[in-house]
Protein backbone atom coordinates (compact mmCIF):
# COMPACT_ATOMS: atom_id res chain seq x y z
CA UNK A 1 0.00 0.00 0.00
CA UNK A 2 0.90 3.90 -0.99
CA UNK A 3 2.66 5.31 2.12
CA UNK A 4 -0.05 8.64 2.94
CA UNK A 5 0.84 11.93 1.85
CA UNK A 6 0.65 12.97 5.71
CA UNK A 7 3.07 10.34 6.40
CA UNK A 8 6.56 12.29 5.85
CA UNK A 9 5.07 15.26 7.65
CA UNK A 10 4.14 13.86 10.68
CA UNK A 11 7.73 12.02 10.35
CA UNK A 12 9.07 15.28 10.75
CA UNK A 13 7.00 16.96 13.05
CA UNK A 14 8.45 14.00 15.57
CA UNK A 15 11.90 14.57 14.30
CA UNK A 16 11.25 18.31 15.03
CA UNK A 17 9.52 17.40 18.86
CA UNK A 18 12.20 14.80 19.77
CA UNK A 19 15.34 17.20 18.94
CA UNK A 20 13.99 20.19 20.92
CA UNK A 21 13.19 18.01 23.76
CA UNK A 22 16.78 16.88 23.49
CA UNK A 23 17.90 20.05 24.12
CA UNK A 24 15.38 21.18 26.41
CA UNK A 25 16.56 18.04 28.51
CA UNK A 26 20.23 18.88 27.60
CA UNK A 27 19.58 22.61 28.92
CA UNK A 28 18.18 21.38 32.38
CA UNK A 29 20.96 18.98 33.13
CA UNK A 30 23.79 21.66 32.23
CA UNK A 31 22.28 24.48 34.15
CA UNK A 32 21.98 21.79 37.12
CA UNK A 33 25.75 21.10 36.24
CA UNK A 34 26.96 24.85 36.14
CA UNK A 35 25.11 25.46 39.86
CA UNK A 36 27.36 22.53 41.32
CA UNK A 37 29.99 23.24 39.36
CA UNK A 38 29.72 27.01 40.10
CA UNK A 39 30.64 26.78 36.31
CA UNK A 40 30.05 30.32 34.43
CA UNK A 41 30.74 29.24 30.79
CA UNK A 42 28.64 26.25 31.17
CA UNK A 43 26.00 28.34 32.65
CA UNK A 44 26.42 31.49 30.10
CA UNK A 45 26.16 28.35 27.04
CA UNK A 46 22.42 27.26 28.58
CA UNK A 47 21.26 30.64 28.34
CA UNK A 48 22.66 31.76 24.67
CA UNK A 49 20.87 27.86 23.47
CA UNK A 50 17.92 29.33 24.74
CA UNK A 51 17.30 31.18 21.82
CA UNK A 52 17.30 28.27 19.47
CA UNK A 53 15.29 26.23 21.54
CA UNK A 54 12.94 29.53 21.43
CA UNK A 55 13.03 29.00 17.70
CA UNK A 56 12.53 25.06 17.32
CA UNK A 57 9.23 26.23 19.02
CA UNK A 58 7.87 28.51 16.65
CA UNK A 59 9.25 25.89 14.07
CA UNK A 60 7.21 23.14 15.42
CA UNK A 61 4.26 25.41 15.68
CA UNK A 62 4.31 26.78 12.15
CA UNK A 63 4.79 22.88 10.92
CA UNK A 64 1.89 21.77 13.17
CA UNK A 65 -0.05 24.70 11.57
CA UNK A 66 0.72 23.54 7.87
CA UNK A 67 -0.35 19.88 8.72
CA UNK A 68 -3.77 21.33 10.01
CA UNK A 69 -3.94 23.40 6.43
CA UNK A 70 -2.35 21.24 3.71
CA UNK A 71 -3.56 17.74 5.05
CA UNK A 72 -6.53 17.86 7.08
CA UNK A 73 -5.40 15.14 9.52
CA UNK A 74 -8.41 13.55 11.67
CA UNK A 75 -8.44 11.51 14.01
CA UNK A 76 -5.39 10.04 15.80
CA UNK A 77 -3.76 11.89 13.15
CA UNK A 78 -5.19 15.31 13.97
CA UNK A 79 -4.63 14.63 18.11
CA UNK A 80 -1.12 14.22 17.41
CA UNK A 81 -0.46 16.98 15.44
CA UNK A 82 -3.05 19.33 18.10
CA UNK A 83 -0.81 17.68 21.00
CA UNK A 84 2.77 18.65 19.20
CA UNK A 85 1.24 22.19 18.89
CA UNK A 86 0.56 22.08 22.46
CA UNK A 87 3.98 20.51 24.12
CA UNK A 88 6.28 22.07 22.25
CA UNK A 89 5.46 25.78 24.22
CA UNK A 90 5.98 23.40 27.37
CA UNK A 91 8.85 22.24 26.24
CA UNK A 92 9.80 25.76 25.77
CA UNK A 93 8.69 26.79 29.10
CA UNK A 94 10.93 23.74 30.68
CA UNK A 95 14.10 25.26 28.89
CA UNK A 96 13.36 28.81 30.19
CA UNK A 97 13.40 27.06 34.09
CA UNK A 98 17.39 25.25 32.34
CA UNK A 99 17.76 29.28 31.65
CA UNK A 100 16.65 30.40 35.23
CA UNK A 101 18.67 27.57 36.72
CA UNK A 102 21.47 28.62 35.00
CA UNK A 103 21.17 32.29 36.07
CA UNK A 104 21.12 31.45 39.64
CA UNK A 105 24.35 29.90 39.17
CA UNK A 106 26.03 32.52 37.67
CA UNK A 107 24.55 34.61 41.28
CA UNK A 108 25.68 31.98 43.50
CA UNK A 109 29.31 32.52 41.97
CA UNK A 110 29.51 35.72 42.77
CA UNK A 111 28.34 34.66 45.99
CA UNK A 112 31.24 34.17 49.35
CA UNK A 113 31.65 30.16 48.78
CA UNK A 114 30.97 27.73 52.41
CA UNK A 115 28.43 29.92 53.46
CA UNK A 116 25.84 27.22 52.82
CA UNK A 117 25.93 24.26 50.08
CA UNK A 118 22.47 21.79 49.15
CA UNK A 119 23.11 18.85 46.45
CA UNK A 120 19.67 18.90 44.47
CA UNK A 121 21.46 16.21 42.45
CA UNK A 122 18.82 13.51 43.47
CA UNK A 123 15.84 16.07 42.34
CA UNK A 124 17.43 16.65 39.39
CA UNK A 125 17.98 13.03 38.22
CA UNK A 126 14.05 12.30 39.04
CA UNK A 127 12.87 15.47 37.03
CA UNK A 128 15.60 14.68 34.45
CA UNK A 129 14.60 10.60 33.56
CA UNK A 130 10.59 12.05 34.01
CA UNK A 131 11.44 14.85 31.20
CA UNK A 132 13.05 11.66 29.40
CA UNK A 133 10.95 9.22 29.85
CA UNK A 134 7.66 11.83 28.84
CA UNK A 135 8.80 12.51 25.94
CA UNK A 136 9.96 9.21 24.54
CA UNK A 137 6.09 8.38 25.94
CA UNK A 138 4.91 11.03 23.35
CA UNK A 139 6.68 9.88 20.43
CA UNK A 140 5.63 6.19 21.24
CA UNK A 141 2.11 7.83 21.81
CA UNK A 142 2.12 5.62 25.07
CA UNK A 143 -0.20 6.18 27.86
CA UNK A 144 0.25 3.77 30.31
CA UNK A 145 4.37 5.12 30.66
CA UNK A 146 2.31 8.53 30.76
CA UNK A 147 0.52 7.58 33.67
CA UNK A 148 3.71 6.16 35.18
CA UNK A 149 5.41 9.11 34.38
CA UNK A 150 2.80 11.60 36.28
CA UNK A 151 2.36 9.43 38.84
CA UNK A 152 6.69 10.12 39.72
CA UNK A 153 5.68 13.76 39.86
CA UNK A 154 4.95 13.38 43.85
CA UNK A 155 8.12 11.99 44.17
CA UNK A 156 9.67 15.03 42.87
CA UNK A 157 7.18 17.12 45.24
CA UNK A 158 8.27 15.29 48.68
CA UNK A 159 12.01 15.60 47.29
CA UNK A 160 11.03 19.57 46.84
CA UNK A 161 9.54 19.46 50.80
CA UNK A 162 12.63 17.74 51.84
CA UNK A 163 15.55 19.98 50.70
CA UNK A 164 13.09 23.33 51.33
CA UNK A 165 12.88 22.28 55.15
CA UNK A 166 16.62 21.16 54.70
CA UNK A 167 17.28 24.44 53.21
CA UNK A 168 15.46 26.57 55.75
CA UNK A 169 17.47 24.59 58.77
CA UNK A 170 20.72 25.58 56.91
CA UNK A 171 19.21 29.43 56.41
CA UNK A 172 17.83 29.61 59.85
CA UNK A 173 21.43 28.33 61.24
CA UNK A 174 23.66 30.59 58.88
CA UNK A 175 22.38 34.47 58.66
CA UNK A 176 25.27 35.13 56.58
CA UNK A 177 23.74 32.39 53.81
CA UNK A 178 20.21 34.30 53.61
CA UNK A 179 21.10 35.52 50.15
CA UNK A 180 22.18 32.48 48.66
CA UNK A 181 19.41 30.16 50.58
CA UNK A 182 16.77 32.47 48.83
CA UNK A 183 18.86 31.62 45.63
CA UNK A 184 18.67 27.76 45.87
CA UNK A 185 14.96 27.93 47.29
CA UNK A 186 14.07 29.54 43.80
CA UNK A 187 16.51 26.22 41.92
CA UNK A 188 14.12 24.00 43.93
CA UNK A 189 11.21 25.57 42.79
CA UNK A 190 12.53 25.60 39.09
CA UNK A 191 12.94 22.53 39.02
CA UNK A 192 10.13 21.43 40.64
CA UNK A 193 7.74 23.72 38.08
CA UNK A 194 9.75 21.61 35.26
CA UNK A 195 8.03 17.90 37.14
CA UNK A 196 4.64 19.48 36.85
CA UNK A 197 5.29 20.49 32.90
CA UNK A 198 6.20 17.06 32.37
CA UNK A 199 2.93 16.13 33.93
CA UNK A 200 1.03 18.48 31.26
CA UNK A 201 3.40 16.49 28.43
CA UNK A 202 1.92 13.03 30.11
CA UNK A 203 -1.70 14.84 30.10
CA UNK A 204 -1.60 15.57 26.37
CA UNK A 205 -0.51 11.81 25.33
CA UNK A 206 -2.81 10.17 27.02
CA UNK A 207 -5.36 12.81 25.23
CA UNK A 208 -3.49 12.13 21.71
CA UNK A 209 -3.39 8.31 22.54
CA UNK A 210 -7.24 7.61 23.84
CA UNK A 211 -8.93 11.17 23.01
CA UNK A 212 -9.10 10.93 26.72
CA UNK A 213 -8.96 14.80 28.74
CA UNK A 214 -7.39 13.87 31.87
CA UNK A 215 -6.45 17.58 32.73
CA UNK A 216 -7.23 19.07 36.30
CA UNK A 217 -8.86 15.97 36.57
CA UNK A 218 -7.92 14.35 40.22
CA UNK A 219 -6.08 11.19 40.02
CA UNK B 1 -16.32 29.94 6.73
CA UNK B 2 -19.34 32.29 6.91
CA UNK B 3 -20.37 33.78 10.56
CA UNK B 4 -23.20 31.37 10.63
CA UNK B 5 -21.62 28.51 10.12
CA UNK B 6 -19.06 29.54 12.29
CA UNK B 7 -22.09 29.72 14.90
CA UNK B 8 -23.54 26.36 13.74
CA UNK B 9 -20.27 24.81 14.45
CA UNK B 10 -20.37 26.25 18.62
CA UNK B 11 -24.12 25.07 18.82
CA UNK B 12 -23.07 22.09 16.99
CA UNK B 13 -21.59 20.55 20.40
CA UNK B 14 -24.35 21.30 22.34
CA UNK B 15 -27.28 19.79 19.92
CA UNK B 16 -25.30 16.67 19.47
CA UNK B 17 -24.16 16.44 22.90
CA UNK B 18 -28.44 16.11 24.02
CA UNK B 19 -28.65 13.34 20.68
CA UNK B 20 -26.93 11.22 23.35
CA UNK B 21 -28.83 10.30 25.99
CA UNK B 22 -28.21 10.45 29.09
CA UNK B 23 -26.76 7.47 30.41
CA UNK B 24 -26.91 6.01 27.26
CA UNK B 25 -23.54 5.83 25.76
CA UNK B 26 -23.33 5.72 21.64
CA UNK B 27 -21.32 2.42 21.72
CA UNK B 28 -24.41 1.21 23.48
CA UNK B 29 -26.59 2.34 20.62
CA UNK B 30 -25.10 2.14 17.57
CA UNK B 31 -22.70 -1.14 18.26
CA UNK B 32 -21.12 -2.87 15.18
CA UNK B 33 -24.36 -5.87 14.58
CA UNK B 34 -27.01 -4.72 16.65
CA UNK B 35 -29.98 -5.75 15.56
CA UNK B 36 -32.59 -4.13 17.84
CA UNK B 37 -32.36 0.14 18.04
CA UNK B 38 -32.33 1.21 21.84
CA UNK B 39 -33.95 4.47 21.69
CA UNK B 40 -32.29 7.48 22.52
CA UNK B 41 -34.31 10.71 24.32
CA UNK B 42 -33.79 12.58 21.29
CA UNK B 43 -36.57 12.83 18.44
CA UNK B 44 -36.16 10.38 15.90
CA UNK B 45 -37.39 11.48 13.10
CA UNK B 46 -36.36 8.01 10.90
CA UNK B 47 -35.80 5.15 12.52
CA UNK B 48 -34.07 1.68 10.30
CA UNK B 49 -33.87 -1.28 12.03
CA UNK B 50 -31.93 -4.31 10.99
CA UNK B 51 -32.08 -3.39 7.53
CA UNK B 52 -30.93 -6.17 4.88
CA UNK B 53 -31.32 -4.69 1.32
CA UNK B 54 -30.21 -7.15 -1.74
CA UNK B 55 -29.90 -6.52 -5.37
CA UNK B 56 -31.50 -10.29 -6.57
CA UNK B 57 -29.15 -12.25 -4.68
CA UNK B 58 -26.57 -9.84 -3.37
CA UNK B 59 -27.19 -8.44 -0.01
CA UNK B 60 -25.82 -4.81 -0.03
CA UNK B 61 -27.24 -4.06 3.09
CA UNK B 62 -26.60 -6.07 6.42
CA UNK B 63 -28.41 -6.12 9.33
CA UNK B 64 -28.18 -2.02 9.58
CA UNK B 65 -29.92 0.14 12.59
CA UNK B 66 -29.90 3.61 13.32
CA UNK B 67 -31.85 6.54 14.29
CA UNK B 68 -31.99 9.77 12.66
CA UNK B 69 -32.76 12.85 15.00
CA UNK B 70 -34.88 15.68 13.66
CA UNK B 71 -33.20 18.37 12.92
CA UNK B 72 -30.38 17.47 12.50
CA UNK B 73 -27.80 17.17 9.60
CA UNK B 74 -26.51 13.05 9.34
CA UNK B 75 -24.17 12.44 7.00
CA UNK B 76 -23.69 8.65 5.56
CA UNK B 77 -20.04 8.35 4.39
CA UNK B 78 -17.68 5.16 3.32
CA UNK B 79 -16.64 4.03 0.26
CA UNK B 80 -18.43 3.43 -3.08
CA UNK B 81 -20.20 0.21 -2.96
CA UNK B 82 -20.44 0.54 0.54
CA UNK B 83 -24.56 0.62 0.50
CA UNK B 84 -24.62 4.61 1.84
CA UNK B 85 -26.76 5.55 -1.22
CA UNK B 86 -28.64 2.55 -1.30
CA UNK B 87 -29.80 2.94 2.07
CA UNK B 88 -30.23 6.84 1.41
CA UNK B 89 -32.52 5.41 -1.50
CA UNK B 90 -34.18 2.53 0.42
CA UNK B 91 -35.45 6.06 3.18
CA UNK B 92 -38.11 7.12 0.52
CA UNK B 93 -38.40 3.94 -1.27
CA UNK B 94 -36.64 4.95 -4.61
CA UNK B 95 -35.20 1.85 -4.84
CA UNK B 96 -38.69 0.52 -5.50
CA UNK B 97 -38.06 1.19 -9.12
CA UNK B 98 -35.58 -0.90 -9.91
CA UNK B 99 -36.24 -4.82 -10.64
CA UNK B 100 -35.39 -7.48 -8.23
CA UNK B 101 -34.56 -5.88 -5.14
CA UNK B 102 -35.61 -6.64 -1.87
CA UNK B 103 -36.04 -5.63 1.93
CA UNK B 104 -36.13 -6.94 5.21
CA UNK B 105 -36.61 -4.97 7.70
CA UNK B 106 -38.22 -1.89 9.08
CA UNK B 107 -37.87 1.77 8.24
CA UNK B 108 -39.91 4.02 10.17
CA UNK B 109 -41.03 7.96 9.61
CA UNK B 110 -42.64 8.87 12.27
CA UNK B 111 -42.61 5.73 14.37
CA UNK B 112 -44.60 4.07 11.08
CA UNK B 113 -43.65 1.55 8.83
CA UNK B 114 -42.98 3.16 5.04
CA UNK B 115 -42.58 -0.30 3.74
CA UNK B 116 -45.97 -1.40 4.96
CA UNK B 117 -48.55 -2.87 2.55
CA UNK B 118 -50.87 0.40 1.82
CA UNK B 119 -48.18 2.64 2.53
CA UNK B 120 -49.03 5.71 -0.43
CA UNK B 121 -45.72 5.88 -1.56
CA UNK B 122 -46.11 9.49 -3.71
CA UNK B 123 -47.34 11.07 0.27
CA UNK B 124 -44.31 9.27 1.29
CA UNK B 125 -42.12 11.12 -1.22
CA UNK B 126 -43.54 14.01 -0.67
CA UNK B 127 -42.46 14.13 3.18
CA UNK B 128 -39.29 12.96 2.21
CA UNK B 129 -38.14 14.80 -0.96
CA UNK B 130 -34.75 13.74 -2.71
CA UNK B 131 -31.79 16.02 -4.28
CA UNK B 132 -29.58 14.44 -6.73
CA UNK B 133 -26.12 14.64 -7.12
CA UNK B 134 -26.28 15.92 -10.50
CA UNK B 135 -28.37 18.90 -10.65
CA UNK B 136 -31.23 17.69 -12.72
CA UNK B 137 -33.91 21.00 -13.19
CA UNK B 138 -36.77 19.90 -15.88
CA UNK B 139 -36.18 22.22 -18.82
CA UNK B 140 -39.15 24.65 -18.06
CA UNK B 141 -38.78 28.29 -16.52
CA UNK B 142 -37.27 28.83 -13.38
CA UNK B 143 -40.82 29.67 -11.54
CA UNK B 144 -42.24 25.89 -13.62
CA UNK B 145 -39.65 23.94 -11.81
CA UNK B 146 -40.31 24.71 -8.55
CA UNK B 147 -44.21 25.25 -9.46
CA UNK B 148 -44.28 21.35 -10.80
CA UNK B 149 -44.83 19.53 -7.46
CA UNK B 150 -47.02 21.58 -5.97
CA UNK B 151 -49.25 21.97 -9.07
CA UNK B 152 -49.46 17.90 -9.71
CA UNK B 153 -50.01 17.59 -5.92
CA UNK B 154 -52.94 19.87 -5.94
CA UNK B 155 -51.20 22.24 -2.87
CA UNK B 156 -52.51 25.27 -3.81
CA UNK B 157 -56.03 26.72 -4.21
CA UNK B 158 -55.38 30.09 -6.35
CA UNK B 159 -52.24 31.40 -8.78
CA UNK B 160 -51.18 33.96 -5.64
CA UNK B 161 -50.87 31.10 -3.16
CA UNK B 162 -48.38 29.07 -5.82
CA UNK B 163 -46.58 31.91 -6.32
CA UNK B 164 -46.00 32.55 -2.54
CA UNK B 165 -44.92 29.12 -2.31
CA UNK B 166 -42.79 29.29 -5.07
CA UNK B 167 -40.86 32.77 -3.80
CA UNK B 168 -41.12 31.36 -0.31
CA UNK B 169 -39.18 28.07 -1.79
CA UNK B 170 -36.39 29.90 -3.72
CA UNK B 171 -35.82 31.99 -0.72
CA UNK B 172 -35.59 28.99 1.32
CA UNK B 173 -32.77 27.30 -0.99
CA UNK B 174 -30.98 30.93 -0.47
CA UNK B 175 -31.44 31.74 -4.78
CA UNK B 176 -34.68 34.58 -4.87
CA UNK B 177 -32.33 37.34 -5.11
CA UNK B 178 -30.29 35.69 -7.97
CA UNK B 179 -33.42 34.67 -10.06
CA UNK B 180 -36.33 36.91 -9.04
CA UNK B 181 -36.46 39.34 -11.93
CA UNK B 182 -35.77 35.98 -14.17
CA UNK B 183 -38.45 33.84 -13.05
CA UNK B 184 -39.89 33.07 -16.52
CA UNK B 185 -36.46 32.26 -17.96
CA UNK B 186 -35.32 28.95 -18.66
CA UNK B 187 -34.08 27.25 -15.51
CA UNK B 188 -30.70 25.56 -17.79
CA UNK B 189 -30.06 28.97 -18.63
CA UNK B 190 -28.81 28.99 -14.43
CA UNK B 191 -25.54 28.15 -13.34
CA UNK B 192 -24.67 24.52 -12.01
CA UNK B 193 -24.67 26.08 -8.54
CA UNK B 194 -28.02 27.72 -8.76
CA UNK B 195 -29.96 24.84 -11.09
CA UNK B 196 -28.93 22.42 -7.60
CA UNK B 197 -30.32 25.51 -5.33
CA UNK B 198 -33.32 25.32 -7.68
CA UNK B 199 -33.53 21.60 -7.15
CA UNK B 200 -33.52 22.03 -3.85
CA UNK B 201 -35.82 24.82 -3.78
CA UNK B 202 -38.22 22.52 -5.98
CA UNK B 203 -37.89 19.95 -3.30
CA UNK B 204 -38.91 22.25 -0.54
CA UNK B 205 -41.81 23.51 -2.62
CA UNK B 206 -44.03 20.34 -1.37
CA UNK B 207 -42.80 20.85 2.15
CA UNK B 208 -41.13 18.16 3.00
CA UNK B 209 -39.82 16.86 6.59
CA UNK B 210 -36.78 15.31 5.74
CA UNK B 211 -34.47 16.29 2.77
CA UNK B 212 -32.35 13.47 1.36
CA UNK B 213 -29.26 14.80 -0.57
CA UNK B 214 -27.24 12.54 -2.40
CA UNK B 215 -23.54 13.61 -3.05
CA UNK B 216 -25.97 17.33 -4.18
CA UNK B 217 -22.22 19.57 -4.45
CA UNK B 218 -19.76 16.63 -6.19
CA UNK B 219 -20.82 18.41 -9.55
CA UNK B 220 -19.79 21.70 -8.37
CA UNK B 221 -17.00 24.39 -7.98
CA UNK B 222 -16.12 24.99 -4.58
CA UNK B 223 -17.66 28.12 -4.38
CA UNK B 224 -20.94 26.71 -5.70
CA UNK B 225 -20.47 23.98 -2.82
CA UNK B 226 -19.90 26.47 0.06
CA UNK B 227 -23.60 27.46 -0.48
CA UNK B 228 -25.07 24.86 -0.57
CA UNK B 229 -23.27 23.54 2.86
CA UNK B 230 -24.47 27.01 3.90
CA UNK B 231 -27.76 26.08 3.01
CA UNK B 232 -27.87 22.85 4.45
CA UNK B 233 -26.92 24.18 8.01
CA UNK B 234 -29.54 26.71 7.38
CA UNK B 235 -32.37 24.12 6.31
CA UNK B 236 -31.81 21.99 9.64
CA UNK B 237 -33.76 24.17 11.20
CA UNK B 238 -36.90 23.19 9.52
CA UNK B 239 -36.10 20.05 7.99
CA UNK B 240 -34.05 16.71 8.93
CA UNK B 241 -31.12 16.43 6.27
CA UNK B 242 -29.50 13.18 5.73
CA UNK B 243 -26.67 12.98 3.05
CA UNK B 244 -24.47 11.34 1.41
CA UNK B 245 -20.75 12.82 0.86
CA UNK B 246 -17.41 11.38 -0.39
CA UNK B 247 -16.10 14.44 0.95
CA UNK B 248 -15.06 13.64 4.44
CA UNK B 249 -14.30 17.41 4.90
CA UNK B 250 -17.74 18.54 4.19
CA UNK B 251 -19.23 15.82 6.46
CA UNK B 252 -17.18 16.72 8.98
CA UNK B 253 -17.84 20.62 8.43
CA UNK B 254 -21.81 20.12 8.21
CA UNK B 255 -22.89 17.18 9.42
CA UNK B 256 -24.28 16.52 13.53
CA UNK B 257 -24.02 13.32 12.79
CA UNK B 258 -22.22 10.57 11.02
CA UNK B 259 -22.74 6.75 9.44
CA UNK B 260 -19.58 5.02 8.10
CA UNK B 261 -20.79 2.01 6.09
CA UNK B 262 -18.51 -0.59 5.14
CA UNK B 263 -19.12 -3.30 2.47
CA UNK B 264 -22.86 -2.85 3.47
CA UNK B 265 -22.43 -3.30 7.16
CA UNK B 266 -22.76 0.43 9.47
CA UNK B 267 -19.56 0.16 11.15
CA UNK B 268 -19.90 3.34 13.67
CA UNK B 269 -22.73 6.03 13.95
CA UNK B 270 -21.90 8.79 16.41
CA UNK B 271 -21.68 12.59 16.66
CA UNK B 272 -19.22 13.99 13.89
CA UNK B 273 -17.12 15.18 16.45
CA UNK B 274 -16.21 12.21 17.77
CA UNK B 275 -16.44 10.52 14.74
CA UNK B 276 -13.68 13.07 13.60
CA UNK B 277 -11.59 13.28 16.62
CA UNK B 278 -11.50 10.06 18.33
CA UNK B 279 -13.86 7.64 16.40
CA UNK B 280 -14.78 4.47 18.63
CA UNK B 281 -13.68 1.66 15.83
CA UNK B 282 -10.30 1.46 13.99
CA UNK B 283 -11.78 0.64 10.89
CA UNK B 284 -13.35 3.91 10.93
CA UNK B 285 -10.32 5.77 11.89
CA UNK B 286 -8.17 4.17 9.28
CA UNK B 287 -11.12 5.51 6.63
CA UNK B 288 -10.86 8.54 7.85
CA UNK B 289 -7.12 8.65 8.18
CA UNK B 290 -6.69 7.64 4.49
CA UNK B 291 -5.14 4.53 5.60
CA UNK B 292 -7.99 2.03 3.69
CA UNK B 293 -10.81 3.01 1.13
Amino acid sequence: MRARLIEPELARLREKLQTMANAAEQAIQSAVRALHDLDSDLADSVIFDDDAIDRMELDIDQACVDILVLKQPAASDLRFVISAARVAPVLERIADHAVNIAKLALSLKRMPLDNLEMDVSGMTAVVQSMLIDGVSAFLAGDPERAQATITRDDEVDSLYDRHYAELIQKMKANQAALEQGVQWAFVLKHLERIADYVTNICEQIVYMARGQVIKHTIW
Amino acid sequence: MSVKMEEEQRQKAAVASEVAAPGVSTEQRFSIGQTSRQRSEAPVKMGVDNLNFYYGKSLALKAVSLDVTSNLVTAFIGPSGCGKSTLLRTLNRMNDVIHGIRVDGRIELDGEDIYAPGMDVVLLRRRVGMVFQKPNPFPRSIFDNVAYGLRINNMTRHRSELAERVEESLRAAAIWDEVKDRLKDSAMDLSGGQQQRLCIARALAVKPEVVLMDEPTSALDPMATQKIEELIVELKQNYTIIIVTHNMQQAARISDMTAFFWLGELIEYNQTEKMFTNPDQKMTEDYITGRFG
